[in-house]
């Protein structure tokens, strides 16, 4: 199943905030997006995901979703957006609640999900006992359970500190390594970026457009390894050069009140 | 690794502690504090009434108070006046709640609600609904019916303001996770907003029982024959203020209890904060 971005541009009122962005993610393919500060990275997600309405444009889909995915495009938010009041294996069994599946079906997709994330010993846990990267993991856990076929992460890794973000990139590079998994992956940080994406699409300051897209040429495998590192980091230059000026200019300018 | 040598020159001088300021703003308060304060003052209250320093008829003494309620145990007349104020108390908090409950979800949920709801709300929460009794006679007779009536009105107003308040708090990206997830609107209600309401909606449970315990006495003041209302404005205008002053502690200890029993609520329904 291909994620089409058709012409999207979408205003807040007066506020031009995307426009005319077009782009295509191919099954198992992992775009990043990436721009200045404002650029409209996450309200592009949420359009992408059907939480927003764009103004012109639309998010469209290609061919069929797996036969197994209950939720084909998942999101894993920021905040976590977990239930405060809800154990992990609730938080993870939430979005199969409402599903015909039956009760030892779900119970069994929660355990998998659980598993591929390390959470297993932690499934009777409140979210408020949990650090922030097992918070965040908690969030990648609800998200596997419905079988996604796009994973549409927005900046997942921005609230958590470096060590922590570190441990969790490896995550994703082991979830996404069969290929069965598309993602898209918004963050102001070049360094994952390079480390995860296919392609990178590098928006331009507000209103966003497409500046230029980026691919990564190297498998994702690989990209750990000493050699490796020295050519993303030639990219990651890359891309802040494309970047730096209107991110300049975008965290210098006056906030709308 | 700043001024190297202007440290090194100071090596040999004698060093002082760095003053603590940190102390104070962080007041915890003791367990036994209060009840040693509040038992202190009854000993001063009783001694003074003992020694004769306050006159019995003005102020009687704990012991007599206490005493007043030992009778009207014994003799059954507590019982006959605190049932009575239960029952209007029960039956118009429960209906006040459910009604509010359903308006407060509603304004919260619906657009039309909320234009509607609000208006009204804002318009009538003001009065005092005391001042409604004698009209809800008229409309409702001189039974139980307009006390009832007039407790589930003040419970009502404040029930729908804390419900819709609390789920307007619900945090809008638990909602957004939800719809992302394709979770229908009434799993929606029952699984995210719900139990994202409860701590304000519990602490709303605070406010209306006292409203409703305010209105049982004045509405029992106003006409009942029995009552912890009506029992406390007899006593007062017979002068028998030991028996005044049981009804008052009678009422003290009523809502101490309901206190008691929604902490115990809480804790047990918001373990989770």
């Amino acid at each position: 199943m291909d994620l089409i971005a058709s012409h999207i541009s979408h205003r807040f009122g007066d506020l031009a905030v995307l426009d005319d962005v077009s782009f295509t993610v191919g099954a198992g393919e992992v775009v990043a997006i990436v721009g200045p500060s404002g650029c409209g990275k996450s309200t592009l997600l949420s359009i992408l995901g059907g939480l927003l309405q764009p103004t012109s444009g639309a998010p469209e889909l290609r061919g069929a979703p797996p036969a197994d995915s209950l939720n084909p495009l998942t999101f894993v938010f920021q905040d976590f957006a977990l239930l405060p009041w809800a154990t992990v294996e609730e938080n993870v069994g939430f979005p199969l609640l409402h599903t015909q599946l039956s009760a030892a079906q779900r119970r069994a997709l929660v355990e998998d999900a659980l598993r591929r994330t390390g959470l297993t010993d932690f499934r009777q846990t409140y979210p408020k006992q949990l650090s922030g990267g097992m918070r965040q993991r908690v969030g990648i856990s609800r998200a596997l359970a419905v079988r996604p076929a796009i994973l549409l992460m927005d900046e997942p890794l921005s609230a958590l500190d470096s060590q922590t973000r570190e441990l969790l990139m490896e995550d994703f590079i082991r979830l996404l390594a069969d290929g069965g998994m598309g993602a898209v992956y918004v963050t102001h940080n070049l360094k994952e970026a390079v480390r995860l994406a296919d392609r990178i699409v590098v928006l331009s300051r507000r209103p966003g457009r497409i500046r230029e897209v980026v691919t990564v040429p190297m498998a994702r495998a690989t990209r750990g390894e000493a050699a490796a590192r020295e050519k993303l980091l030639v990219l990651q230059n890359q891309i802040w050069s494309l970047i730096r000026n209107e991110a300049i200019d975008a965290e210098r300018e006056v906030q709308h009140a | 690794m700043l001024d190297r040598a202007a440290t090194d020159t100071a090596k040999n001088e004698a060093t002082r502690p760095v003053r603590f300021r940190g102390a104070g703003f962080v007041p915890a308060s003791s367990r036994y504090g209060g009840w040693i304060a509040l038992g202190l003052l009854i000993a001063i209250w009783q001694a003074a009434g003992s020694a004769g320093l306050v006159n019995a008829l003005f102020l009687p003494t704990p012991s007599a108070i206490v005493r007043a309620i030992y009778q009207l145990a014994v003799s059954g007349a507590l019982w006959q006046h605190v049932s009575a104020s239960l029952l209007r108390i029960g039956v118009g908090w429960l209906l006040g709640t459910a009604a509010g409950i359903a308006v407060g979800f509603a304004i919260g949920l619906s657009r039309l609600a909320r234009s509607v709801g609000i208006t009204f709300i804002s318009a009538l929460f003001p009065i005092p609904k005391i001042a409604l009794l004698p009209l809800l006679i008229l409309w409702l007779g001189i039974g139980e019916e307009p006390k009832i009536a007039t407790i589930a009105l003040g419970v009502f107003f404040s029930t729908a303001i804390s419900v819709y308040s609390g789920v307007d708090a619900v945090p809008r990206n638990l909602i957004r996770m939800a719809q992302s997830f394709n979770v229908p609107f009434a799993t929606i209600v029952r699984k995210v907003i719900w139990p994202g309401a409860l701590p304000a909606i519990l602490a709303g449970f605070r406010i209306t029982a006292s409203v409703a315990l305010l209105l049982v006495v004045s509405a029992e003041m106003i006409g009942a024959q029995y009552g912890i209302g009506a029992f406390v404005l007899q006593a007062g205008n017979l002068m028998q203020t030991d028996q005044l002053l049981a009804g008052v502690v009678i009422l003290s200890v009523f809502g101490l209890a309901v206190g008691k029993v929604i902490g115990w609520l809480e804790m047990r329904l918001l373990h989770w904060r």
